[in-house]
């Protein structure tokens, strides 16, 4: 209509004539349409005025005058029915909405805040142990069975339901280390009694005994065990690392290397050849299956309790040591670790990766587990209760959502891995709120006060003691390390990075 | 007889694979020769039609192939116009929100590589915003003359007599000559109108359908009516205190703390209620929590010239003495003292941007400022002088001399000689006021109330999660609980509303100096030397004060070495580079061997 506009002066004439000439009842609502042509405009001039009831735009003319009002029809703005959503028409100018910033800041603080107070991510306690929980595996194929192995028998546990679904003795004493199939149709445990058995996942029917598939005697006692992602063989530590195929009883490899006892052994979930374990000189060794010696170890200063292959980054793993720590080291670069995650205040017992591979979870001897980001050095989160005794073993379920803990006072217990989630199906507006909050937090995450809400954390009175506490003696000996450095010949005293500190050597 | 046929189909074939490849100088004579072994072959063809058979499947195999490569374009044409459509640049300029800063350096890749995912993220919603202002569906209004007729001659029945009625029945007065003259407020979704006489008659009423809410007398002065945040609240500034009422006309709140409260603003993203009194008090009133904010003594008298910026929430107060000074709850002097007018000032008024402001005085000129750099833009004289000034939506300014309303179009272009629109109101004018979202504007007077319609004011198109004037009682509430819950603290109230969102780049001093204030004491000052004290009789004050200005040359000396040291090597460094730049003078040109 805008280019129309600019019409010759004979054009309105002509139709101010005809307006003269047509009824009268027009005269207060004329609506001018020009064009080019005069013979046309007049033809069109009387077909419009005939149409003009339906036009509501005002676009008119009179005394050669051009004027448009704003003149909004409501049907266009207002729903149609009861039935129908609300229109909302949008209009996104700047000038529009103003104070987007303060605006958005304000949004993200109260996302803040409402992330804090719906932090609740204790969800259940499984009790029915009768003594403390050793050790737990995952079922690889279903997500709601989990089994738990205590130090005197051992369950399987539906997770949907919170309820013990099957009970069996497997071992004399303690349950060490337990593990499922990769086809999820059967599990092996070892135990105190220097057995390997291997179970049928499946509930035997009424009236058969609870016997296991297989039993292996072992001449020591075996600490953990493993299986490979693919192929029929475990592998099992004690006093040496043994690989077995299981359709043998005597172990095809066995490796040592100048150390009576290992702790844990794990393969890596990616490069299913390559394993892992801890020792109790301190080190850490590397296997290759395919190999008849070990492929190198690295020595810290303390033990390592654990270790966990990262599922998504192949070369990675973190161990859970002994002096408070957790180290994750690039397997390829074992001379210092690449990140070194403090905030525990007691030996670190257990850690297990999150599927995404993104964080992991680590269990401690403190009474608390923490959520850690696997390039943070600090925990992202920290779960504790009351009734929480030394946390002994942790596993992170295969669906991201959750984290089982199972601990010394015979219980174990479920958490939100992310404390303050929505759990169930959301609708897709929440969704969209969701992530919208979750852009806010992250786009402001560096304002003072969004950061002090967020980090806030409620700690045990014993736990926040202790950290402070460590803070010093930290605080202490860097004081003193520098006062030393300052003191004596320059050069004489290098800086050693904390990554460093922790590593004694590297052996090959 | 068919292996016959074959091996006379294969001999040409195995003839074609041993030429030379064709080239396209040969094309014609070659295209010749196959001619005529095609027409032998046809020849042979006829004599056996399986083995036309065979042939066309090969050619259709080859063409198939064609096809195949050529599968991306089906038609075989390719896109003249490939990609999306480009988005105009002013388009796109409307909607850019800052300045894109540099990227980090290469060794912090993951640093740049969120930067450059977050302004990849940016420009998206950028040009999407840009697209999506096409689909927006009402088109501003206007008003044209004849080619020498000019627009403030055209009247308001003119108007109303070339619109439609919905649009005529803007144009409407009340006639209230009992209590006049009145003050106005609209509500920011312009839906609902807010009059306030100066001799108690307060009234609100639904001013497109003319359904009224409710009408008493306070049986006081009124200085100033407001609508607070929704229709349902207003608050009027009475005699004595500032009271509260709600749309039905029932007294809420009686706020003692608020006296002699002349000019009131609405703050409607902070919730805050801002008056400035008659005895020079700038208060400040938390609506959604009843609580007074900060009361500031300007120290400036009398105040009833009041204005906000609507992009940064600061409020803009003019004195007698021709000053205008701005202000927020967080500072208790003035962030700007402004001299605008030789007389007192008037009247003030900012527009929606926040860039420019509009002054008038008693000095009978309109003055035109940008407030972003505090510049003088445009100076006017008006006879009379104008009283209120009111800015719209699309940057129309009206100002009223006596009992004429001229509107003025785009004053900070190109000086304007001539108002846009006119209108002579039947009393003197007391308050004028656009309506948003509607090309209408509000003039109360002495004899009560006009709604003139001035096409072109008023923002056609709404945001329907913003204000939407035609929202039901469903969406307002859930409106007021979203605006509730962003309500934005009073501290954030600056010059400069974006900047929470900008790097805080504190220099090495600045957080130095915080250092020291958070310390007590200065970390890094140098210890101050003291002599230590020794024995047969070398502790004495002249040697002490001797051994005392040897160290403090000594220090001195060592400043001054630093200094050399580093003027030398700024030195070096220079000349290194000048030689070097000499160097490649000298290999660059080719011409200068034809220098004399």
């Amino acid at each position: 209509r805008r280019d129309s506009s600019g019409t010759s002066r004979s054009n309105w004439k002509i139709n101010t004539m005809i307006m003269k000439t047509n009824n009268s009842i027009y005269l207060c609502r004329q609506s001018f349409f020009p064009s080019r042509n005069s013979f046309f405009s007049l033809i069109f001039s009387i077909f419009f005025f005939l149409m003009e009831s339906l036009v509501c735009a005002s676009f008119i003319h009179i005394h050669a005058m051009k004027v448009k009002v704003l003149s909004r029809n409501p049907d266009d703005y207002v729903r149609e029915t009861k039935l129908d959503i609300q229109r909302v028409p949008r209009n996104y100018d700047p000038s529009l909405h103003p104070f987007e910033v303060p605006r958005e800041y304000t949004r993200a603080l109260n996302a803040t805040k409402l992330e804090r107070v719906f932090a609740k991510p204790f969800l259940a306690s499984l009790d029915g142990h009768r003594d403390g929980v050793n050790c737990m595996a995952k079922h690889p194929k279903s997500l709601s069975t989990m089994l738990s192995g205590s130090c005197d028998g051992e369950v399987v546990w539906n997770l949907t339901k919170r309820e013990c679904v099957r009970t069996l003795q497997a071992h004399e004493g303690f349950v060490r280390g337990m593990v499922v199939r990769f086809c999820g149709t059967s599990f092996f445990t070892v135990g105190d009694d220097k057995t390997i058995k291997q179970w049928k996942m499946e509930t035997p029917g009424y009236g058969e005994e609870e016997e296991p598939l297989n039993t292996i005697l072992g001449k020591s006692v075996f600490t953990s065990i493993d299986h490979h992602q693919k192929e029929g063989v475990f592998v099992t530590c004690g006093q040496q690392v043994d690989i077995w195929d299981e359709q043998r009883s005597s172990p095809i490899r066995s490796f040592s290397w100048g150390v009576d006892s290992f702790s844990c052994v794990r393969f890596n979930p990616v490069e299913t050849e390559l394993l892992a374990s801890c020792a109790s000189d301190r080190s850490i060794v590397l296997y290759d299956m395919r190999e008849a010696t070990p492929l190198k170890k690295v020595i810290m200063n303390m033990r390592s309790n654990t270790l966990c292959w990262n599922p998504m980054e192949a070369y990675n793993f973190t161990c859970s040591n002994e002096d408070y720590n957790l180290y994750t080291y690039d397997m390829r670069y074992l001379d210092k670790p690449f990140t070194v995650h403090m905030d525990h205040v007691s030996a670190v017992l257990d850690v297990d990766y999150s599927p995404t591979g993104k964080e992991f979870v680590s269990a401690s001897f403190d009474k608390t587990i923490r959520i850690f980001p696997k390039d943070s050095g600090h925990s992202r989160e920290v779960y504790h209760t009351k009734r929480m005794q030394h946390v002994i073993s942790i596993k992170w379920s295969s669906d991201n959502k959750y984290i089982l803990s199972a601990s010394d006072e015979m219980n174990i217990r479920l958490w939100k891995a992310n404390a303050s989630e929505k759990l169930g199906l959301l609708a897709p507006r929440e969704k969209a709120a969701v992530n919208y909050s979750q852009k806010l937090k992250e786009k402001f995450q560096h304002h003072p006060q969004i950061r002090r809400i967020s980090r806030h954390r409620h700690l045990p009175k014993s736990i926040y003691s202790q950290s402070k506490e460590l803070r010093v003696m930290k605080e202490a000996r860097r004081r003193k390390e520098r006062n030393v450095r300052k003191h004596s010949k320059p050069g004489s005293m290098p800086v050693v990075t904390e990554k460093e500190k922790h590593v004694v050597t590297v052996v090959k | 007889m068919a292996a016959s046929s074959e091996t006379m189909l294969k001999k040409p074939h195995v003839g074609k694979k041993r030429k030379p490849p064709t080239r396209y100088w040969e094309g014609t004579e070659e295209e010749g020769k196959n001619d005529g072994k095609k027409q032998k072959e046809g020849d042979n063809n006829e004599q056996t039609p399986q083995q036309n058979n065979t042939r066309t499947k090969k050619g259709g195999k080859r063409g198939g192939k064609r096809g195949g490569a050529g599968k991306k374009v089906i038609s075989g044409k390719s896109d003249p116009f490939p990609g999306s459509a480009p988005v105009p640049e002013e388009k796109l300029n409307k909607f850019k929100r800052g300045v894109k800063g540099e990227l980090p350096p290469r060794p912090q890749y993951k640093l740049r590589d969120v930067v450059i995912r977050s302004e990849a993220a940016s420009d998206l919603a950028q040009k999407q915003n840009a697209r999506y202002d096409l689909m927006l569906p009402e088109d501003a209004g206007f008003l044209e003359g004849d080619e020498d007729e000019d627009t403030c001659t055209i009247s308001q029945d003119d108007i109303v007599d070339a619109v439609d009625i919905t649009a005529g029945a803007k144009y409407f007065s009340l006639t209230l000559s009992q209590f006049g003259p009145y003050r106005l407020d609209y509500s920011k979704t312009g839906r609902h109108l807010l009059l306030g006489g100066r001799r108690g008659h307060v009234t609100c009423l639904d001013w497109q359908s003319k359904q009224l809410m409710c009408e008493m007398n306070v049986m006081e002065t009124v200085n100033d009516v407001k609508w607070l945040h929704s229709e349902a609240l207003f608050a009027v500034a009475q005699k004595k205190w500032l009271y509260i009422y709600d749309n039905k006309g029932i007294e809420l709140h009686c706020i003692r703390k608020f006296n002699d409260v002349l000019r009131m603003q609405f703050l409607p993203y902070h919730f805050l209620l801002a008056t400035a009194s008659a005895t020079g008090f700038l208060q400040y009133l938390d609506v959604s929590v009843g609580k007074e904010v900060v009361a500031i003594c300007t120290k400036a008298g009398r105040l009833d010239v009041m204005a906000h910026n609507p992009h940064n929430a600061i409020i803009h107060l003019g004195h007698s003495n021709g000053t205008v000074t701005l202000w927020t709850p967080n500072q208790r002097e003035p962030l700007v003292k402004m001299l605008c007018h030789q007389g007192g000032v008037r009247s003030v008024a900012v527009d929606k941007t926040g860039t420019y402001m509009v002054t008038s005085g008693m000095d009978k000129k309109l003055k035109v400022y940008d407030i972003r750099a505090y510049r003088p833009l445009q100076s006017y004289f008006l006879p009379a002088g104008a009283s209120c000034l009111s800015l719209s939506q699309r940057g129309l300014l009206s100002a009223a001399t006596g009992d004429i309303v001229q509107v003025y179009r785009d004053v900070w272009g190109i000086p304007v000689t001539k108002p846009y629109m006119a209108h002579r109101a039947k009393g003197s004018v007391w308050g004028v006021h656009f309506c948003p979202f509607e090309d209408v504007l509000g003039v109360g007077h002495g004899e009560g109330f006009t709604s003139m319609v001035v096409p072109g004011a008023g923002e056609p198109n709404f945001d329907g999660l913003d204000a939407n004037p035609y929202r039901s009682a469903k969406q307002r509430q859930e409106w007021e609980v979203k605006a509730l819950l962003e309500k934005i603290q009073p501290e954030l109230i600056g010059l400069d509303p974006s900047q929470l969102s900008q790097v805080d780049h504190s220099t090495w001093e600045q957080r130095h100096v915080d250092r020291v204030q958070v310390l007590g004491f200065d970390p890094l000052a140098k210890e101050k030397f003291t002599p230590r004290l020794k024995t047969k009789g070398r502790s004495s004050s002249g040697k002490v004060e001797k051994r005392k200005k040897q160290v403090a040359h000594e220090d001195q000396r060592d400043v001054i070495r630093q200094t050399v040291e580093d003027r030398m090597k700024i030195d070096k460094e220079r000349k290194e580079k000048e030689k070097k730049k000499a160097a490649a003078a000298g290999q660059k040109s080719a011409l200068d061997r034809f220098r004399k």
